[in-house]
């Protein structure tokens, strides 16, 4: 069973305190919203929880089946889709899948790389330079990229930014398979997306205090 | 550190891929290159300039091209949003080595280029001990490649990215540049391979304590 743990995490930017004290628990199978108003740290305490980010103070734990997971290997677990987060212009989507696969360390077989494309519904554009894509099959590729691993670890930061109806269908049905599979934490401010998940978190605290489950 | 050698070569194959198609830094180094050394061949024309002289300004060359060609390896990733993305695949070390395989493979390719025009253009100037002159280029480049990659990673995170490198990399390549020049001029004047083992014994001290320090710091850099 794995299980995440966020312990007492604050971020400080310039003396300014972006959070304070957040700390939750998530097991496999649960999920958890972030939410608040801009600037509240959402997307700050997402880069933490995945490790590109380090905490001012607090710790982000990874336990799996009673073991703890050293924070160099975090990056195993992890699929995180967001917009701060890019792929290469230069290379076809394809190219990007596979390039994300072998840096992971994963085969890249054409055939996994097809079918992570299929499922966000780029087949048939995988040999086009990314940069002639448009911002919403960027934004699906993002998704090919984070989930072509299977991650028992899922973080969607604006999950649904720049994406057509079709989308955001496939988004809601990535978000109900890793439901069942994995730990889930979205990052949002959309009110329809707000119930999708098992628990929320609202940053921002104007009193600037304790935040969690 | 690693587990594996396939995600380093990932790292590697990615940076000649996507160097052949974006030339950032390819572009940079071969411009620099050929502009300087035809502003050495006006300013030099007939004179006879001494070996020690000549010596100098080859690695002048090849100093200032690897500044402007190597100090984006890390600037690029940042700039693009692609850095984060690494940052999340795999291990600081793994991109850490890969790129610094990649420059010392992309910087020796220079250098070689460097070296062949300059010998073309500036008849007056030869190497007399190649076998000196080979140990000294591929150290030198090792322990320039070293430098020049830990240097962007820092310089990538800076505010002034412009100005940092060159400043920064000017006293930590000072003993590297002193060592190179005296040993290029030895192979230039004809000296015995053994002649020169002090300059390989620093040059190799010093690619081996850059190499440490950067792999014992490079995840504290990298991170924000």
């Amino acid at each position: 069973m794995l299980e995440l743990t966020a312990a007492h995490i604050a971020k400080t930017f310039n003396r300014r305190n972006i959070f304070r004290d957040v700390s939750f628990t998530l097991k496999e199978g649960t999920s958890l919203t972030l939410t608040g108003r801009n600037g509240s740290g959402k997307s700050t305490l997402m880069k933490i929880i995945a490790g590109v980010l380090t905490p001012s103070r607090g710790s982000v734990v990874l336990n799996d089946d009673g073991k703890t997971i050293p924070s160099s290997d975090h990056y195993r677990y992890f699929g995180f889709v967001s917009p701060y987060l890019q792929l290469y212009d230069e290379f076809s989507g394809e190219e990007n899948i596979r390039l994300v696969q072998e840096i992971r360390g994963l085969p890249a077989e054409q055939s996994t790389i097809d079918g992570a494309l299929a499922d966000v519904g780029l087949a048939g554009r995988g040999g086009d330079l990314l940069r002639t894509y448009s911002s919403g099959m960027k934004q699906r590729l993002k998704y090919a990229a984070a989930l072509v691993h299977r991650p028992r670890i899922l973080l969607l930061d604006e999950p649904t930014s720049n994406l057509d109806e079709e989308g955001k269908a496939f988004v809601h049905r990535a978000i109900e398979r890793q439901k069942g599979q994995g730990i889930l934490i979205l990052a949002t401010n959309e009110r329809d997306e707000l119930s999708l998940c098992d628990a929320v978190i609202t940053l921002g605290d104007p009193a600037g205090g304790k935040e969690g489950l | 550190m690693f587990r594996s050698i396939g995600p380093v070569l990932a790292v590697m194959r990615k940076e000649f891929r996507s160097e052949l198609r974006t030339r950032y830094a390819l572009n940079a180094l071969f411009m620099f290159v050929v502009t300087t050394l035809a502003i050495i061949l006006f300013a030099i024309g007939n004179e006879n300039a001494s070996s020690e002289v000549l010596s100098g300004v080859l690695w002048i060359i090849i100093f200032f091209s690897t500044m402007s060609g190597l100090s984006r390896t890390f600037i690029t990733e940042e700039e693009r949003g692609t850095g984060p993305t690494l940052q999340l695949l795999t291990r600081p070390l793994t991109i850490f080595i890969g790129k610094f395989i990649f420059n010392t493979v992309l910087l020796f390719a220079i250098n070689l280029l460097t070296v062949a025009l300059y010998l073309l253009l500036l008849t007056n100037y030869q190497i007399r001990s190649y076998d000196i002159f080979i140990t000294i280029m591929a150290l030198g480049t090792v322990g320039l490649s070293a430098t020049s990659t830990i240097l962007a990673a820092i310089v990538a995170k800076a505010n002034t990215k412009g100005t940092l490198y060159p400043v920064l990399s000017f006293p930590l390549l000072l003993p590297l540049l002193l060592s190179v020049i005296n040993a290029t001029k030895m192979a230039a004047d004809g000296a015995r391979f053994l002649d020169a083992l002090g300059e390989y014994q620093v040059l190799i001290s010093y690619s081996v304590v850059i190499f440490t320090a950067s792999v014992l710091l490079f995840e504290f850099i990298w991170k924000d």
